[in-house]
C-alpha cells in the first residue's frame, strides 16, 4: 500500500486501476462508443426494414413523404444542430477550467433546445398530422386521392411515427441525462482534469442529431418536393 | 504544469470555438442546401444528393463535435466496425429481398393434403 500515491496527489474523479487521467478518459470514451454503435444497430433495424420497404413501395412512400410539413423536419434539425453545438460548448467549458456558472448557463441552453425540439413535434407537427387524420392508429384516413396506395401510405406512417418516436424517446433521456449533468456540475463534481460524464454524454446527444440528420433526409425528402 | 505528467497522461485536446462556430454554421448550411435541393428536380440523384448531404453532416458532427479526430485509433476502428455492421445488415437483407421471386404454392404441396386426409 505504501507504494501508492496519498490520495490528495491525484486529480479528484481519478480511479485507481488506470495509468493515468488520459488512460481513464480514453477508456471512458472507448465504452460509450462500444454503446453507441449497439444503438447504431438499433436504429439500424428500423432503417434497414424502411429500405426494403421503400424499395418494395416507392410510390407509397412518395405519397406519404409528402404529407409531412417540410418546415417543421428543417426547422427541428437546425434547432437540434444548435444543441449539438451548445453541448459540445459545455464540455469545452469543462475541459477549459471555466466558472461552473458557465457550463451550466451551455448545459441549460442545451436542455432548452432540446425541450424546443420536442415541444415543436409534439405540439405542432403531431398536433397537425392527428388532424390532418394521418396519424396511423388515431383516426387515421384514407384519402381518394391515393387510390390503391393507402395501405402503404399508412405504413409509411408508421415508419415515420415509430422512427421518429424512437428518436424522440431518446430526447427524453438526453433531457433527463442533461438534468443529472447539471446537477453535478453545480456540486462542483467537473475538472478540467476530470469531466467524462459529460463528455461521454455529449457523445450520446450528438449522435441522437446524427440520427435526426438522417430520420429527416430519409422521411421528409424522398422523391423531392418539386 | 508540463504537457505531459506520469498522472495526467497527454493533456486534453481542446478544440478551438472557432472550429465549433465553423462546424455549426456548415451544418446549418448543408440542411439548408438539402432542403433547397429537394424542390429541385433532379430525378433519382434527389436521394443520392440527400443521403451524401447527410454523410457529410455525420462526418462533420463525429469527427469535431465528438472529438474522433483527436481519439485513438482503438475508438476510430470500433466506430467503423459498427457501421460496417450495419452495412452487413442492410446488405444481407437486401440480398435476399432483391432477389427472391414471390412464387405460388408449388402444386405437389397442396396434392399432398387430399392424400394426407384419406389416410385418417
Amino acid at each position: 500500500m505504501t507504494d501508492l500515491p496519498a490520495h490528495g496527489a491525484h486529480p479528484p474523479g481519478f480511479a485507481h486501476q488506470f495509468e493515468n487521467m488520459q488512460q481513464q478518459r480514453e477508456a471512458s470514451s472507448l465504452g460509450m462508443w462500444v454503446f453507441l454503435v449497439t444503438e447504431i444497430l438499433f436504429f439500424g433495424g428500423m432503417f434497414t426494414a424502411y429500405i426494403v420497404y421503400r424499395l418494395l413501395h416507392y410510390e407509397s412512400f412518395v405519397t406519404g413523404s409528402h404529407l409531412l410539413e417540410v418546415k417543421f423536419g428543417a426547422t427541428n434539425t437546425y434547432v437540434l444542430i444548435a444543441s449539438s453545438l451548445t453541448m459540445a460548448l459545455a464540455i469545452r467549458s469543462a475541459q477549459t477550467g471555466k466558472r461552473k456558472g458557465q457550463i451550466i448557463f451551455w448545459l441549460i441552453l442545451t436542455m432548452f433546445f432540446g425541450a424546443l425540439f420536442l415541444g415543436l413535434k409534439f405540439t405542432f407537427e403531431w398536433r397537425h398530422d392527428y388532424i390532418e387524420h394521418i396519424m396511423p392508429g388515431f383516426g387515421f384516413q384514407y384519402r381518394p386521392e391515393w387510390g390503391s396506395l393507402g395501405p402503404e401510405v399508412q405504413m409509411f406512417m408508421c415508419f415515420y411515427f415509430f422512427m421518429t418516436g424512437l428518436h424522440a424517446l431518446h430526447m427524453i433521456v438526453g433531457l433527463g441525462i442533461l438534468t443529472v449533468l447539471v446537477i453535478m456540475t453545480a456540486r462542483n463534481k467537473f475538472s478540467p482534469e476530470y469531466y467524462a460524464p459529460l463528455e461521454i454524454s455529449g457523445l450520446y446527444w450528438h449522435f441522437v442529431d446524427i440520427v435526426w440528420i438522417f430520420l429527416f433526409a430519409l422521411l421528409y425528402l424522398i422523391g423531392g418536393r418539386y | 504544469m508540463s504537457e505531459h505528467s506520469e498522472i495526467t497522461g497527454h493533456a486534453v485536446h481542446v478544440v478551438p470555438v472557432r472550429t465549433y462556430l465553423l462546424v455549426f454554421f456548415a451544418l446549418m448550411a448543408g440542411t439548408a442546401l438539402t432542403t433547397a435541393v429537394a424542390y429541385i428536380d433532379l430525378g433519382r440523384w434527389n436521394t443520392v444528393v440527400a443521403l451524401a448531404i447527410a454523410v457529410t453532416k455525420m462526418t462533420l458532427v463525429i469527427l469535431f463535435f465528438m472529438h474522433v479526430k483527436y481519439a485513438t485509433g482503438l475508438t476510430r476502428i470500433v466506430i467503423l466496425c459498427g457501421f460496417f455492421w450495419l452495412a452487413i445488415m442492410v446488405a444481407l437483407t437486401l440480398s435476399d429481398e432483391l432477389t427472391r421471386v414471390w412464387e405460388i404454392n408449388p402444386s405437389g404441396w397442396n396434392a399432398l393434403f387430399p392424400l394426407v386426409s384419406r389416410l385418417f
